[in-house]
């Protein structure tokens, strides 16, 4: 496994964003946004990673980049070794599905956080679920039924379900073909955006058993983008925590949560509801805007033990042990 | 701080009335043309005591609490039952004008997205301050003089300067910080807070919880809580109603009912609640019937475990069992 190239690689991946405010009408004074800084990320094959952050993180960018959808302004993004936007170029156009150099889009497949937005209210389930398969011609059309139902009764669906619009479809049903969906173009890797947001614990708790039997009797490689760590550490064996666009705390999900070196990571997990204990004491303030950052550590500000050289020196995201690492100057203890 | 406007604080926090609850709800039952939406609900709140409607969607939670704010029309809904309020015998017999006095004033209410419950035509000062002039008569002064303090209440920076804000230019948990304001400016016996932090993020998730019960706490008011998660529950209520489909399957302290649950339901969605560290789940099969589907009997016989066949014809009535009220023919 060491000799194949990572499925996806980020190295030193920068996007900064043009974006003018008003300063005094008419004029306009142009900034600079830094969506991504120096992200570093690592994901094998056959792994399970979880992306963590709070909202204006980065985490969306993030997944733009990997899914070769917007170009990092610095910094190199891979997929199996190549550039991302190489792979997706090699790989335009249907009928790349026999595998081979050029399948991008084929083996990456997403699972949108709005199932029900990401799918044409106009198709039918099986037409919905049909269409990968059409679009790469992973099977004749004459097998395109029995595909369609062997995918609805993996994912756990009744067979009746095919005919049906997405409309008439329950929230938890209705993520059950996006999954599907996903599926049906024989993906190597599953990438997922908040998948389990929003819906009822016991809905909730079904759709992570059926992602993680998923992922594990299929060996994909998961991505799950995430703002729950319960998810988080339930679904995945790594987890990578974002604040204002830099992975501020990397390494096994298990080790991370049970010792966060990074305060934010130990306040984030602190502030994860848990049965009786007493609410914990809350972050001094908001994320601040990723337009005007402070100098020194991004987190600085909001830090309970925050130094004077933490305001002066950003910190990189260094190697804490060989799983970990932390971007932080002074790591709590591990 | 909070001095120029909770009630002086009593040394010692009162323990909850529950000898003289402030709220006595017997028998809501609420229909939707041939739907019983909410059947046979019977609660009780205390002085001071904060309580948790937990459930999955469908269990009525947020309806029992706009059914209880006299937020439902009449021809929305047929409502039986009734509710007593500290010195009002009725609430569900009210009339609107009744309402009127009574809503904003004695009962309010903190909605689930604040960006969708503020006025985005008005500043934040104004929808504050027209509150305080309506319900208690302040001059425009004596409003403004008000709102800076209660902005300042809910730990919002720059209250003076924040007045002229808008609420698109503030961050959702800053706009809910507001609703907090808004909701508590007339100190309110009873607060409602339907599900107050499901859209925020979780460190802010953490500071608006705290702010909604330092804030209640602080002026010896009552709060009804709707929530979906039960370790949030346990963490913030000191009483929980377990809510399926419409009825009461368990009630009780949230200390009994969540550490040794007894209805099979309670133990299920108990079950399903992800901590860190959660190996693993196991969910109910299935989902909610539909309403015209539901059993006469116990509506969650269709998934339950321990079925018994009466379970579906025969309702079981809501009984003290070892320190909490529980409705179950066959709990184990």
């Amino acid at each position: 496994m060491s000799e194949m190239p990572p499925i996806f690689e980020l190295l030193d991946v920068e996007k900064a964003y043009q974006v003018s405010r008003p300063s005094g009408f008419p004029a306009q004074r142009s900034f600079q946004l830094k969506a991504l800084d120096g992200v570093r990320l690592r994901v094998e094959a056959g792994s399970s990673t979880a992306l963590v952050g709070e909202s204006g993180s980065g985490k969306s960018t993030l997944l733009r980049v990997l899914l070769g959808l917007t170009q990092p302004t610095n910094g190199h993004a891979r997929f199996r070794g190549h550039p991302i936007a190489e792979a997706r170029a090699a790989g335009a156009g249907p009928g790349n599905g026999a595998g081979g150099a050029g399948s991008f889009h084929r083996e990456v497949a997403m699972i949108y956080q709005d199932a029900r937005g990401s799918l044409n209210p106009r198709m039918t389930v099986l037409d919905l679920i049909a269409e990968p398969l059409r679009h790469f011609r992973l099977c004749s059309a004459a097998e395109v039924p029995a595909r369609v139902a062997q995918l609805l009764q993996r994912t756990g669906l009744p067979g009746d379900v095919a005919r049906r619009y997405p409309t008439a479809l329950s929230g938890g049903q209705i993520r059950r073909v996006a999954i599907a969906r996903a599926l049906a173009q024989d993906p190597a890797v599953l990438v997922a955006d908040e998948a389990v947001s929003g819906l009822d614990v016991s809905t909730q708790a079904q759709l992570l058993n059926l992602l993680r039997d998923l992922q594990r009797s299929m060996g994909l490689t998961l991505l799950f983008i995430t703002h729950d760590l319960g998810v988080a550490s339930y679904l995945c064996e790594h987890i990578a925590i974002m604040y204002l666009g830099r992975i501020v705390e990397a390494g096994p999900t298990g080790a991370v949560l049970a010792a966060p070196a990074h305060p934010y990571a130990r306040a984030l997990r602190a502030a994860s509801p848990q049965f009786f204990a007493p609410i914990a004491a809350p972050l001094p303030g908001e994320i601040p805007s990723p337009v005007d950052l402070p100098p020194g550590c991004r987190f600085a500000g909001r830090c309970g033990i925050a130094q004077d050289d933490c305001r002066q020196t950003d910190p990189a995201l260094t190697r804490l042990s060989p799983a970990r690492a932390v971007a932080c100057l002074h790591p709590l203890a591990t | 701080m909070t001095a120029v406007l909770s009630p002086a604080p009593t040394d010692q926090q009162p323990a909850a009335d529950t000898a003289d609850p402030l709220l006595e709800v017997c028998g809501l039952t609420l229909h939707r043309g041939t739907r019983k939406i909410i059947d046979d609900v019977s609660l009780s709140l205390g002085r001071g005591e904060t309580l948790a409607l937990v459930g999955e969607s469908g269990a009525g939670k947020t309806t029992i609490a706009v059914a209880l704010m006299g937020l439902l029309r009449r021809h929305e809904a047929r409502i039986e039952g009734s509710a007593r309020f500290d010195d009002m015998p009725d609430l569900l017999a009210l009339r609107e004008r009744e309402w009127t006095r009574l809503r904003g004033r004695r009962l309010a209410m903190v909605f689930q997205d604040a960006s969708a419950a503020l006025n985005p035509c008005f500043t934040v000062g104004s929808q504050l301050m027209s509150v305080l002039r309506r319900k208690l008569g302040l001059s425009r002064a004596a409003a403004r003089t008000r709102a800076i303090a209660l902005l300042d209440d809910v730990g919002i920076n720059d209250a003076a300067a924040r007045l002229s804000a808008y609420p698109h230019e503030l961050s959702g948990g800053m706009q809910q910080r507001v609703m907090v304001a808004i909701a508590l400016s007339c100190n309110p016996e009873l607060l409602f807070a339907d599900e107050p932090t499901s859209a925020l993020d979780v460190t802010i998730q953490a500071q608006i919880m705290r702010l909604i019960l330092d804030q209640t706490r602080a002026r010896g008011a009552s709060c009804i809580f709707v929530l979906h998660d039960l370790a949030l529950a346990s963490q913030s209520c000191d009483r929980i109603v377990v809510l399926y489909a419409g009825q009461v399957m368990e009630t009780g302290p949230s200390e009994t009912v969540l550490t040794r649950p007894l209805h099979p339901y309670t133990k299920l969605l108990k079950f399903c609640v992800l901590e860190i560290g959660t190996r693993e789940l196991t969910p109910p099969a299935g989902g909610v019937p539909s309403f015209d589907a539901m059993p006469q009997g116990c509506r969650f016989s269709t998934r339950c475990p321990n079925a018994l066949p009466r379970c579906a014809s025969d309702k079981p009535p809501l009984l003290q069992v070892e320190g909490r009220m529980l409705a179950c023919w066959n709990p184990q």
